[in-house]
């Protein structure tokens, strides 16, 4: 099983980064993209073929190290 | 004292940390490797400056989960003191054992320059060769010092006094975020943990001991810890 892990930034938290890629759109000509907020994407290849075992698995992972829950929330998707 | 160095993959400053502690202590503290769940028991914890794990995922998310942090977390929660400087100070957080976060600065460039610090308060052990409000220069080199906590933390860190040092400008101002050199929440550059035996900070007072290095400001950081804990 697979699973896929977003991280984002939380809402009311800065993303200078984010802010950057949207005024480089701006001006490449796509004047509609208005705030823009970047993230990470994780793919993680599990040996576990029970969906809630695994799901309660990622969380603990995501809350130990894939996400800093300080400014960050994650998701999780698990696909096969 | 005695002094402990830690050591990661991708560390730069444990060299010129463990210079400063020499100069003041006499003695080469002992430097330990990442991987080391174990070490000699020791006064003073000095997580160094550097690129720990290449800054992979986070900075410091890492190094956080490192043997060498398992022991350190067990022993900072005895009382024994802990340093982090700069990816040190990403590292202590990441850890939980300081609160908030270094994010990138808020322009996106790695600064590296002299800035001006404020010290808080001269109340702990490592700032009371410290005039609480004085000022003093020390060089910062740093892409994500940007110091961010949620509104309760920043309340309880200001009502407590765990503000350490703020950026500001020659005068000692902060006004309009002064001598902010990366967008820190109210101009932060340290701050300790709520006993005071913790202190996370951006800026390098290792790298501010010998006049032929540009200034001394950072010496009395380590004078004031060989005082508190020989």
């Amino acid at each position: 099983m697979k699973a896929r892990v977003h991280v984002t930034l939380k809402n009311g938290v800065l993303d200078p980064q984010g802010k950057a890629i949207g005024h480089s759109l701006n001006r490449l000509g796509f004047p509609e993209v208005g705030d823009v907020r970047q993230g990470k994407f994780i793919e993680l290849e599990l040996a576990e073929t029970d969906k809630v075992k695994a799901k309660a698995r990622v969380e603990e992972m995501c809350r130990k190290l894939l996400a800093n829950t300080v400014i960050e929330n994650y998701s999780i998707e698990l696909v096969g | 004292m005695k002094a402990a160095v830690l050591v990661f993959p991708g560390s730069n400053r444990e060299g010129d940390v463990a210079q400063a502690i020499e100069l003041v202590t006499g003695r080469r503290p002992q430097m330990v490797w990442h991987g080391d769940g174990d070490f000699e028991k020791v006064d003073l914890i000095v997580v160094p400056g550097g690129f720990s794990y290449g800054d992979y995922l986070r900075c410091g998310a890492m190094a956080a989960q490192s043997p060498v942090m398992a022991e350190v977390k067990k022993r900072a929660a005895q009382g024994v003191p802990v340093l982090g400087i700069c990816n040190g100070f990403q590292i202590v957080t990441e850890a939980g054992l300081l609160p908030g976060t270094l994010m990138r600065n808020s322009h996106l460039k790695f600064v590296c320059a002299d800035v001006h610090l404020r010290v808080e308060t001269s109340q702990s052990l490592f700032t009371n060769r410290y005039q609480a409000g004085q000022v003093i220069k020390v060089p910062v080199a740093h892409a994500e010092g940007n110091y961010f906590a949620d509104a309760d933390t920043m309340k309880r860190l200001e009502d407590r006094g765990q503000i350490a040092f703020r950026y500001c400008g020659p005068d000692g101002s902060i006004i309009d975020g002064r001598g902010n050199p990366n967008g820190s929440s109210s101009n932060i550059a340290g701050v300790f943990n709520d006993t005071k035996t913790v202190l996370g900070l951006m800026p390098h007072p290792e790298n501010a001991v010998e006049p032929m290095f540009g200034g001394t400001d950072g010496k009395a950081l380590f004078e004031g810890m060989v005082e508190a804990l020989s």
